[in-house]
Formats: structure tokens, sequence, C-alpha cells
């Protein structure tokens, strides 16, 4: 069984546990301070495997571990898993974590903390291996990824929005706010009226002086704005939104 | 209204989310804890709010903080709400944050079991999967014994997903609810067959758990998996990762050497050296590794050596944690299997002392109950260890160097208490009393400190005596000036143990200067009070003292006052009368032949008790003819050695004595059979002197006397109890060969019923249905048996398949009699014994396990068979005489599980407690309905579940009805492209899939082969729930053969009674009152003629059929209560007077109650 799963930096900042055993706050905060000190004092070149500390249960169970670039991925297993397979393991979870985030860094795994969490569960539940096939796990991965969107996009029907990442949507709420708007239009109007509105709205807003425009953005669907997106700037070149800089 | 709709977006637009979070506690490092904690205000605002989104963003963010170490639970219940969502996105996050922070004394878990078995059976696959997901981390016994069966089901599902994921939890529901195992186990087994490699693995996975802990019991799994593991295709990239990491085969090669140990020990000794080699490598994994290995590796040949190796270590090692290990390492591998390879005790004392000159170990309690143990159990030892250890107590100043981190300093709490216990063996007493009585040691831990005055007692009473036989009264009234002089400094201890044996001790040496005075001999009685030797006492001595017959810890001392007796009056009584008989009066007159006679009798009785340490004066001469005395080596001080404790022997020097005691030895034995040759010349028996000696050719220095650990006289031989009780695994150490006892079956969800209904010939046709289509639990023999017969079965005609059938039955129930592995009752029982047709003409129903707990726990099933095929054939009906009567017992059985039941659940319990026992068992229940079928197809539909509203009574989705159909294919042709529909009602409606029409119909997704059933699940829509509602369908479907396919349709009625919405919720009678004295409720009351059964059968009738629970029962009289899926509450006052019952209801709804009151009179109208 595994008893616990961490990730954390060169600085032992964790940016990821996972305990399948109770521990109290403090306790968790500890073993994982106790966990870097004991592998971040290894060399590189000797093996992977180290007894665990204290407070995770001594000797009875193994850390077994790997280092990549900045970032400690450690697994505390007990004597029924195999050292090899866990090994194994992790480098699975990391190649599907590279696939998933497309060249995962460190970054990813710090604002995107809850994603690792969901792959991590096709991977490993409750402490015991559920699946060690990549593409299964990827496959199963973008499947519920698809599903969250597709709930998502029912809410999003507004042109704005058409042919976005919805995610930057759904971070506010589940509910794209210009769908908000263009629903509340659609009330008294025809659909396709109402469609026409807002491409009016839009038309008006980029004719509109600059400094006008500087003083809409509450009421506008600022949160698309390349700042405020999930992936960092430069993301949607879109110029609409370079427009709307309030958030940032 | 939309106005409000655009604010709330609009401020949900400066919420944070996850990534403003990181962001923000990113760019305030200098003040991150306020910064948290100003983000965690918001996160509480933000659960204050109505919408589901701002909370799941509210929750995603603490199960962040609570990685940080933030403590969350105080949103425990924000997170079930979360996890209740009917959307995924919310409801990952939501059991995320749940996996993440729910323990098992979250007291807010027991809210989630319905949700949970919600999510289980809910249609969406990921859905379930994230709801077994998180269930597999907080996990509790209750959830464990509720959901149990819920998982058994998806093991299996059709999706291999969800197969292999509910394979996997089953281990953490065994480990909560052992009883779940043995039910459990046959299909478990079948999964280790599962086409699916996933659900393979998973299955795997979870055998080797088990096995792990408890093998014997799995052995009859070995050829399995032998199987598997010459078939499996699951290739671990094991070469790669092996080429990758030299290290690693390093470790890996050490690893497997210590399994080799363990089978043959031999082959691994010759690569000892290698070995020790090891202890070099630079890696600590490697070097602790290599330390496991020489455990099991030492011998008594090759002990000092190694163990003089590791000292080398120890000297060497720096970083205190290795060295730690190596000391406690060098300490097991010494005393392990109670010391057999020490053959030199002397030696083992000097490494312990030697072991004592580490600095800032954790383990000098180690080193110091091994002390103790030696000198208490090897007699022969005691001067030689005496000595040592009155030299550490004289250089006690250098082991106690920083006193109080240092761990070292126990040491001398074993030194002490050697040289007082054994002061007979002391060279110089005096000397080591006054080491004792030293000011510094004040400055030692307090429980060492009492250790130092209770033996320097013991030492004052030697000295005494020797003072005292030798002329001059002068020294020893100087030594107890001296105790006198210096005990105070204990009296004045902080450490209320020090302080209470120092003033002890210091008033009896005040009262023996007096008697010194007067010049008394006092040595004797003195030394009287310390006399006495100890045993050591085995550490299961306690648990292996037999229970006295008669004595029963349990039993009542006096009778408990009987619950008829009125409440109010009782207890002043027994004060009153009690009170005198606390007086004093015991105590004052016990005169002096009393005191005698019990001193008497304290002896007869400690003389008989195992544990009372006796004096025996034998012990003493028994050391003193010890033979092993005379061997003992005279220690040689080698000064060139650097002593950091002087005086004290090096342990290396008893490696060069035992050599040559060796040596020795074997010249003497080379002697002795040379002579033995010149007497015998025959050369058969010639021995290989020459060789190495074996084990037994080498005999100890010492003739070591180990005591026997005590044991109570009559103790019981077991072995089981090494074990630690608290072991979770314990538990699970379940003979599973032993077949299934009815009182083990699982407690079943009420839809898992539906194979129960099935007659012997649909049995029969069942049996073609693949295991992975057919979500009913079977027990892998039958299936193994529908194997086999499935291929004779199809290419007989068709009388000849009735007789097989015959005989396949007839199998099959010796299966059932011999091996109930299931909850299968087969339907004889029922078409028999019918005696409760409801009202839309009902088959009789037997429950089919005894801790079901259908009524109260899984409140939101309903059955609702709407057909049932009732087809007699003769040999069906001459079966059922044969076998009546076995099956009689059987149901009797049954009956009395399904009543206590009843009686089981939540509310009711302390209601039916006591008296449900000796009234009569309720007859079979059940809510099965015949509504139609014709020759080519049958369909059974049951209720499965109504999707509850949210927790917090969110009510604008109506309410969800989950209606399962079972479709049974009874002709010899391929049914296909078959369409339900049904005509929606305003009220009803089906909820049909995405972009089809509301008149299209549902198109079943499988087509059914000759004899084949399978199952789909439909969705209705409910508005309304006051009134019942009736929905006309028809079900299309081709038949197609090998030359024609035609048409054919068959019409059906959907009917959903009021009783239908009730859910069986249990209420506490305090709740109760309170709702009745709201005053919300309407009033409204029924009465029901000449009802001959009994009150009880009533309750039970109307707590099964119309989902009410019982709250609160006096006599003939009862309150029952319910709820509608959508929160109206209904209570019910049922009183009974001969064959009259009348019920009053209140509910807020009069139509719903109505509605209830009406179907509650036909229910009983019709029996």
């Amino acid at each position: 069984m595994i008893r616990a799963i961490l990730i954390f930096n060169n600085h032992g900042k964790p940016r990821l546990s996972k305990f399948y055993e109770h521990y109290t706050e403090d306790t968790e905060q500890q073993i994982i301070r106790e966990t870097f000190h004991l592998v971040s004092k290894r060399d590189e070149n000797v093996c992977n495997f180290l007894e665990g500390g204290m407070l995770i249960g001594g000797s009875d169970y193994k850390l077994i571990y790997r280092h990549y670039a900045t970032l400690y991925f450690v697994f505390c297993v007990d004597s029924s898993e195999s050292e090899l397979g866990i090994l194994d393991l992790i480098q699975v979870f990391v190649e599907t974590l590279d696939k998933c985030f497309e060249n995962v860094c460190e970054l990813d795994l710090i604002f995107h903390v809850d994603k690792v969490h969901n792959i991590l569960a096709e991977m490993v539940m409750g402490g015991m291996v559920l699946e060690t096939n990549m593409n299964e796990i990827i496959m199963q991965v973008d499947a519920q990824n698809k599903m969250e969107k597709s709930e998502v996009s029912r809410a999003c029907v507004c042109f704005l929005c058409v042919g976005l990442d919805w995610s930057c949507c759904m971070q506010y709420a589940g509910m794209c706010v210009c769908c908000t708007l263009h629903a509340t239009l659609s009330l008294s109007l025809s659909f396709s009226l109402s469609l026409c509105m807002c491409a009016l709205l839009l038309g008006i807003l980029l004719l509109l002086p600059l400094p006008l425009l500087l003083f809409l953005p509450s009421f506008l669907p600022s949160c698309c704005c390349c700042c405020c997106s999930p992936h960092g700037p430069g993301h949607y070149t879109s110029t609409y939104f370079f427009l709307f800089p309030p958030h940032c | 209204m939309a106005l409000k709709i655009v604010k709330g977006s609009i401020d949900r637009m400066f919420d944070k989310n996850l990534q403003d979070l990181v962001r923000g506690i990113r760019n305030h490092k200098e003040d991150e804890a306020k910064y948290i904690s100003t983000c965690i205000d918001e996160i509480k605002q933000e659960l204050k709010q109505d919408n589901i989104a701002v909370k799941a963003n509210a929750v995603c963010k603490l199960t962040y903080l609570q990685m940080l170490g933030y403590d969350v639970s105080w949103a425990a219940f924000n997170i079930v709400e979360v996890m209740s969502s009917s959307k995924f996105t919310y409801k990952r996050i939501g059991y995320l944050a749940a996996s993440q922070c729910f323990h098992e004394s979250t007291d807010v878990i027991m809210l989630t079991t319905n949700q949970i078995r919600k999510d289980l059976s809910s249609p969406n696959q990921y859905d379930t999967g994230v709801a077994l997901t998180g269930l597999s981390c907080f996990v509790t016994p209750d959830l464990a014994r509720d959901l149990a069966n819920d998982i058994m089901t998806l093991m299996s599902h059709t999706k291999p997903y969800i197969r292999k994921k509910a394979v996997l939890i089953m281990y953490k529901v065994f480990l909560k609810y052992p009883e779940s195992l043995r039910p459990a186990f046959p299909r478990l087994k079948e999964k280790l067959e599962d086409p699916d490699p996933g659900v393979q693995s998973a299955a795997v996975n979870v055998i080797c758990e088990l096995a792990r802990r408890n093998p014997k019991n799995y052995l009859s799994l070995a050829p399995l998996f032998f199987k598997l593991m010459t078939s499996s295709t699951n290739n671990w990239v094991l070469i790669k990762i092996i080429k990758l990491f030299i290290q690693v085969l390093k470790y890996l090669g050490l690893l497997a050497m210590s399994k080799i140990l363990k089978t043959h020990p031999k082959s691994v000794q010759s690569h000892k050296d290698l070995i020790l080699q090891c202890l070099d490598d630079k890696d600590e994994s490697i070097r602790l590794r290599a330390l496991d290995l020489l455990y099991g590796m030492v011998s008594k040949k090759n002990l000092m050596e190694i163990v003089k190796k590791l000292m080398l270590h120890v000297d060497k090692a720096e970083g205190t944690t290795y060295r730690d290990e190596l000391l406690t390492k060098i300490i097991d591998i010494c005393s392990q299997s109670n010391y057999q390879y020490i053959t030199n005790f002397e030696w083992y004392i000097s490494i312990l002392v030697e072991l004592t000159r580490l600095e800032g170990t954790r383990h000098g309690h180690l080193i110091a109950s091994q002390m103790l143990d030696v000198a208490i159990r090897v007699k022969a030892i005691r001067i030689f260890a005496v000595a040592q250890m009155a030299t550490l107590l004289d250089n006690a100043h250098l082991l106690t160097g920083n006193m109080q981190r240092n761990g070292i300093c126990e040491v001398l709490y074993a030194a002490a208490w050697i040289c007082g216990e054994f002061s007979e063996h002391l060279e110089n007493p005096m000397q080591t009393l006054e080491a004792m009585l030293r000011p510094k040691v004040a400055t030692l831990p307090g429980h060492i400190q009492a250790v130092y005055v209770q033996n320097a007692a013991k030492l004052f009473s030697t000295v005494l005596k020797s003072q005292e036989g030798s002329t001059e009264g002068t020294a020893a009234q100087e030594t107890s000036q001296l105790m006198i002089d210096r005990l105070p400094l204990f009296v004045q201890s902080a450490n209320l143990e020090v302080q209470e044996r120092a003033s002890c001790i210091l008033q009896l040496v005040k009262y023996i200067q007096k008697l010194q005075q007067k010049e008394v001999e006092v040595a004797e009685e003195v030394s009287a009070l310390f006399a006495g030797e100890l045993n050591p006492v085995a550490p299961k001595a306690q648990k292996k003292v037999p229970v006295p017959e008669g004595l029963d810890l349990d039993a009542w001392i006096n009778e408990p006052p009987s619950e008829s007796e009125s409440e109010d009056e009782q207890p002043k009584a027994i004060f009153a009368k009690e009170e005198p008989k606390h007086s004093r009066s015991r105590h004052t007159e016990v005169d002096e032949k009393e005191l005698a006679r019990r001193r008497e009798a304290r002896k007869q009785e400690q003389a008989n008790n195992p544990f009372y340490i006796k004096a025996s004066p034998s012990s003493q001469k028994v050391y003193q003819e010890s033979p092993g005395v005379e061997h003992i080596p005279v220690v040689q001080i080698d000064l060139t050695v650097p002593l950091k404790v002087p005086g004290l022997p090096m342990s290396d020097q008893y490696l060069k004595l035992e050599e040559e005691r060796r040596q020795k030895e074997r010249a003497d034995k080379k002697k002795k059979e040379k002579k033995k040759r010149k007497e015998k010349r025959s050369g058969r028996g010639r021995r290989h002197d020459s060789g190495p000696e074996s084990e037994e050719d080498i005999t100890p220095a010492h003739m070591v006397d180990i005591v026997t650990e005590e044991m109570p006289e009559n103790a019981l031989p077991s072995d089981d109890d090494d074990k630690d009780p608290n072991d979770p695994h314990k538990a699970l150490d379940i003979d599973l060969d032993k077949p299934l006892a009815d009182s083990e079956k699982l407690p079943v969800r009420s839809h898992r019923a539906a194979k129960v209904a099935k007659s012997p010939v649909e049995d029969g046709d069942a049996e073609n249905t693949p295991p992975s289509q057919e979500p009913k639990k079977k027990s892998s023999k039958e299936k193994r048996e529908k194997k086999k017969d499935k291929d004779r079965d199809r290419k007989k005609s068709k009388e000849e398949k009735k007789k097989k059938k015959h005989k396949h039955e007839e199998k099959e129930e010796d299966l059932l009699g011999g091996e109930a592995d299931e909850p299968v009752v087969q339907s004889e029982d029922t078409t028999e014994v019918v005696a409760l047709p409801t009202s839309t003409n009902a088959e009789t129903y037997i429950l089919p396990t005894p801790d079901n707990r259908l009524l109260t726990m899984s409140s939101t099933s309903i059955f609702l068979f709407f057909f049932i095929e009732q087809k007699s054939s003769k040999h069906k009906k001459k079966k059922q005489k044969k076998e009546k009567e076995e099956k009689e017992k059987k149901k009797k059985k049954k009956h009395h599980h399904h009543h206590r039941h009843h009686s089981d659940g939540g509310a009711d319990e302390s209601v039916q407690n006591g008296t449900v026992e000796d009234e009569e068992p309720l007859p079979p229940m059940s809510n099965y309905c015949l509504l139609a079928e014709n020759s080519y197809i049958k369909m059974m539909c049951l209720t499965l579940n109504h999707k509850v509203c949210d927790i917090q009574g969110n009510l604008q989705d109506g309410s969800q009805v989950v209606v399962s159909v079972i479709f049974e294919n009874k002709c010899d042709s391929l049914l296909k492209s078959m369409e339900f529909n049904v005509l929606d009602s305003l009220n009803s409606k089906l909820q049909r899939p995405e972009g089809s029409g509301p008149h299209d119909g549902f198109t079943v997704p499988f087509q059914l082969p000759p004899g084949v059933s399978n199952e789909a699940r439909l969705v209705f829509t409910v508005q309304s729930i006051v009134m019942p509602q009736k929905m006309k369908g028809t079900l299309t479907f081709i038949v197609k053969n090998e030359d024609s396919s035609i048409h054919e349709k068959l019409d059906f009625k959907l009917h959903f009674t009021c009783t239908s919405y009730l859910i069986t919720t249990p209420c506490y009678s305090d709740a109760f009152a309170k709702l009745l004295e709201s005053g919300d409720l309407k009033c409204s009351s029924v009465r029901l003629e000449e009802v001959n059964m009994p009150f009880h059968h009533l309750l039970a009738r109307i707590c099964f059929h119309h989902h009410f629970s019982v709250v609160e029962r006096i006599d003939s009289c009862a309150s029952m209560y319910s709820r509608s899926i959508q929160g109206h509450h209904v209570c019910l006052l049922v009183k009974t007077s001969g064959q009259t019952v009348s019920i009053d209801a209140k509910c807020d709804e009069p139509t719903l109650l109505g509605n209830v009151l009406d179907e509650i009179k036909q229910t009983f109208s019709q029996c």
C-alpha cells in the first residue's frame, strides 16, 4: 500500500501532498519537512530508496523518490510494494503530467494542483495502484475534462465567447459573464435578434473612443483578458482582450 | 430577477479563483500568514452564498490551503454540499476536498451515505468513479457497512473503469467491515479472470494485500496466480530501469539476499565479507540493508567477530541516526532468539558497557534494559555485571555530560538497580553507596533518582550487614549518618516518586540509627526488607492467567433496578436506605486474633499466588554451585587502550580469549578423538577434524543458566497472542473456504431482490446471461455451472431442454443448500406461501438477508415490480412439494432475520429492543406487481432511486425517479431495436437523451439473444408528488428469426403511487414531538376494520410498503414518520384495539396525506 505521495521542490515547499492515512494538518506538514530533509541530503548518484522517517512509520515504510529538475516526487510505501514498480509508477506519473500539461514545469503544478490531483486519482486510489497504463490514464482524464467543458459550454452560448478556450470563463463561477448578458437580452428579444444586439454592442464598443472604454470595463467580460487567463500572458492573442486590462 | 443574476455574476468576477490565490500567496512572501487569513475570511463569505459555483470555487481554494497545513475541517459541511452538486465539475471538487480532509471522526460523513449511494448508481460512469475515489480515502466502518453491497454490484459493472475501481475499494471496505470479506470473496476471485487487464491487476492487488497479512487463507489461489503470472502481458519496464540504477542493483541484491536468507541461511553466510563491505558504502540505504542481512547471518561462531566489526563502524559513524541504527542492530543481533548465539555473557556485558560511551544516542534505555535483562536472567554473570556496574556508577559523571538531553544516562538506571539488587556481590559496597549518594545525582532525571534512592537503601542494608558482622559498631553508625546526611537532598526533589521514597527511607534510617545507638543489632532485619529473588515474568503472563471459574466480570453485582418501576420516586428511596450502610463502623474493631488470622490467610494466599515473589532460599545455593563460575576469565586491563571509562575492560579481549578457549577445546577434542581412535580402530566414524567446527561443537564459556520467564501455572497454550489486537488486518484473518452462513450475508439493497422473484424456469433462462450484462449477484460456482450447461442447452430441442433445466435446478438447489452463498431464495418459497397480494397483484417477497437495512438505511429504494411472470409447469409444482419442508425451515430463519432488521435501524431500535424477540415472526412481504407479458418478452421494472434534491433543499430541478427495467427474452429469436416509450403527462416526464423530441422513445441500448436478460435505466422527472401518477407506455421491438423478422409491441402501464415518493427517514421522538407541536401540519385520519394481524406485523407492513419508520411504540400505539422526496413531513399515530386500527395522520400537504392514507387502506383491505 502507498501511504503518502508527496511532491515538493528543492526548497521543501509542498506542491502536492496526498496522504492515504489520516494525519492532522500539523503532522502532515512535519512529515513533509522530515521527508524533505531525508531526501534532499542524498546525492544524485545513490539509490532511490530509503527508509521512512519516524513520523510516517519508521523503517517499516520505504521512501521511493525521484528527482526531476526542481521537484522531488516521493512515494512512501509499505513492504508490499515493489521498489521498481513504484519507481516506474513515478515515471508514468511524470510522463502523464507532461502529456496533460504539455511540457510540464513546476509552475503548472503550482497553479493547477487540483488537476494534478485528478490525474493522480486515475493512477492511485486509496493507496493502491489503480492503473499504470499511461494511455488509459490520459484517456480517462481527457474524458472527464471534456465533460467539465461540456457542462460549461452548455451555459456559454453567446458568440462573444464562441471559439475561446472555455476555461477562462469557467473559472468565474461556471458561467461566462457575457453569456449572462446575452441571456438577459434574449429574455425580451428572439435569439437571432439578441445575437445581433450583441454584435451591435461589440461594434459600438470597438468604435468608442479609448477613454470611454477604460471607463466601461467593470461591465464587460474582462475575465477573458489575457493576464487573468490561467495560461499566462500571451496565450490569447485576440486584440479585444488587450483592451480590458483592469483585472491584472 | 435577471438583473440579480447579472449582478451575481459580476460579483463573482471579483472572487479569487485558485490561480489568483496561488498568485497572491506568491506575491505576499513576507506576510503570507496574514494574507492567507484574509483569504480564508473571503472564502467564508463565499461559502455563505447560495450559488453552488461560488461554493465550489471556495472549496477548491480550501483544498489548496489544506495542503499548506491549514485546518479546514470547519468547512466540512460545505464540502458535502459541493459533493452533492449535480454537476460533475463541482462534484469532483467536492470529492477531492473530502478525500483530502475527511477522516473517520469527521461527523458530517454520515450525511454523505445517501449522496454517495446516489453517485455510485449514477448513470454517468465518472460520477461513480469520482465517488469511488473519494470514498477510498475516507471510508468509515459505517459507510463500509452501508455501501458494501452497492460496491459489490459495481464490481460487475459493464464499464471496466468502474469495475477496477470497485474491486480496489473492496480492500478498504474489508478493512473497515471485515464481515464483508466472505460474501465478497467469490466475486473478487472471479475478477482475477476479468477480460480487462486493469480489473485483473486491481483484483491481484487486493488479493495480494489480503494474502500478505494472512497468507494461509489464500493458498488455494496459488494455481490461479501462477497462471496469471505466465500469461500476464502487463510488463513492467524492469530491464530499462535496472540499467538506469546500478546502485539500485546493489540494493536489490541485498534485499534479495535477505529473502534467500530466510530459507537458505547457509548459502548467504559465505558472502559475509561482501556484506560487511557493504557496510562501508556511502549510501545509507545500502548500509541499512546490509545490517538487516547481518542480523540473520549471525551464529554462535561468528557473532563476536561481526559485532566487533560493527563496533568499529559505531566508532567511525558520523551522524547519530545511523549510529543509533547500528546500536540497535548490535543489540538486536545479540539478543535475538533469547540470546541463543551468545556464548560468553561477560563479553556481552562489556560490549554494552562500551556502547555507553556513545554520546548523544537515543537508545540509552535499550542498553539499560539489556543490562537488566542479562543480569537478571543469567545468574552466572551477576558478579561480573555488578562489578562493571559499580565502575559505571563511580564514573557516572562521564556519562552524564549534558544530562537531560543525553539518553545514555538511562544506563545509570540499570546500573543502580543491578548494584542494589545484587549488592551481595559487590566488592566495595561502601564506595558504591557513596557514589550513589553524590549530590550530583540530583541532576539526573526523576525516575533514575528514584531508583538510586531505593537501591541506596538496599546497599545500605548490605553494608550494615557486613559492618555489623565485623566488630566495631561505629562504622555502621557512620553509614547511617551518611544516609541521613545525604537523603534530605532527595527529599527536596521535585519528583514525587523520589520524594516519597526518599522520605520513607530517611525515616527508616533514622529509626535504625536510634536502634543502633541502643546497640541493637538491626542488620538482619533491615536486609530482610529486601530479601527475595526477582524472576522475570513473561510478557504474555498476565494475559495467560485463566479466568477463575464462576468469575463473570460482565455480570451485575447487584440486580439492576427494574425498568417498570416509576422513575420519579425510586431514586429517593434508594438513597435514603443506602446512606447508613456507608458508615465506617467496619474498621473500628479488629482485634489481635483477627489480625493474626488474616495474616495467616494472606500467607496462604501468597503461597498459592504465582505472581507473588517468594523468598526462595535455594536460589542462592544454585548460584553458588553453578559450574560456570570457575570459568570466568580474569580480566586484564590493557592500559595501552585509550579508555574513556577507566577500569572497564575492552570487549576485544574476549575475542582473543574466546579464540584461545576454542582452540584449546579443539585440541582437547582432538586428543580425545585420538584416544577414541586408538581404542576403536575402525575408520567408519572418522570425523573431519580439520574442517570448521559445527555449531554444536562450540560450548559456551559459561554454563549459562537462562532463567525462563515465569508463566501462571495453568496458563493456556496459544500461539496467536503475538498479534496486535489493534491490527486492522487481524480482523481479516478469515477462513474463506468455509461456506457462507446466513448471518454473514451482506446487507443488500432492495433492488437486488429482482433475482429473488424469479421462478425456477426463469432462473434457467437467466443462466445464459453473460456475467457482464447481468448486474445481479451470483456465486461464482453457479456461474461455472452455467457455462458448462450453456452449450448443451442450446443444442438440445425444447423438451430436452426442459429436462436439462430440471436437473440443473436440482444441482443448483444442492448448491444453495450446501453453500448459501447469496441471498437467492427460489420463488417457490414465495409463490407457495403468498398470503399478501398487494394492490398490483404482488407476489410474496422475502427479504433476503438478515442484516438488511432496507427500511431505514436504503431509504430511497422502492420496489415496483410491474410484471412478474407466473408460469406454472408441472415439474415445478412437484418440486415445490418435495422441497417444501426444507424451505419452510429456511424461511423461518429468514423471517426472523427480516423481522430483526426492522428493529435494527436507527430510531425504532430503542423502542422494540427486548420486546420483539418473543413476538411471532413476520409474514413475508413484497411490493411486486404484475402488469403484462407476451410470448416474446418479459419486462420487469423497479423504481430504484429518487434523486433527492440538494441538501439545502434546492427544489428547482424537480424530483427525479429512476426506474430500472429488466428486459428478458423468452422466445428463441433475437430481439432487437427495442424502443421504450411512455406518454408524458404534464406532471411526469421521461428524460430523453439530448436532442430528441418529446415523443421520441428511449432506445434500449442493447439487443437480446434468446434467453438473455438485461437491464436499462430510465429517469423520470416528476413535478408534483401529491397525486399518484399513471403513465401509459409501449415497448416496440423487432423479433428476428433466421428467415424473417417481425415487428412487435407490448403495452404497459407505469404506476407511481404516492407511497413511492416517500423516503424512509428515521426520526427521533423529540424531533417528532416538535414537529407535531409546530402546528403547520394538516390532520386527517382513517379507520381500518377487521385487521387480523399482530400489531407489530401491521407496523412492519406499513414500514415496508409505505416507507415509514417507527418513531416510538408503546403497547398498542405507535408513532411513525416518513418524508417525501420534496421534504413533506408525514406523521402517523397508529392505534389498535381489537380488530380495529385507527390511524391519525398529519402532513403539511393534505392531498398527499389523503392519497397515502388511501394507499395504506388499500394495502390492508387486500390482506
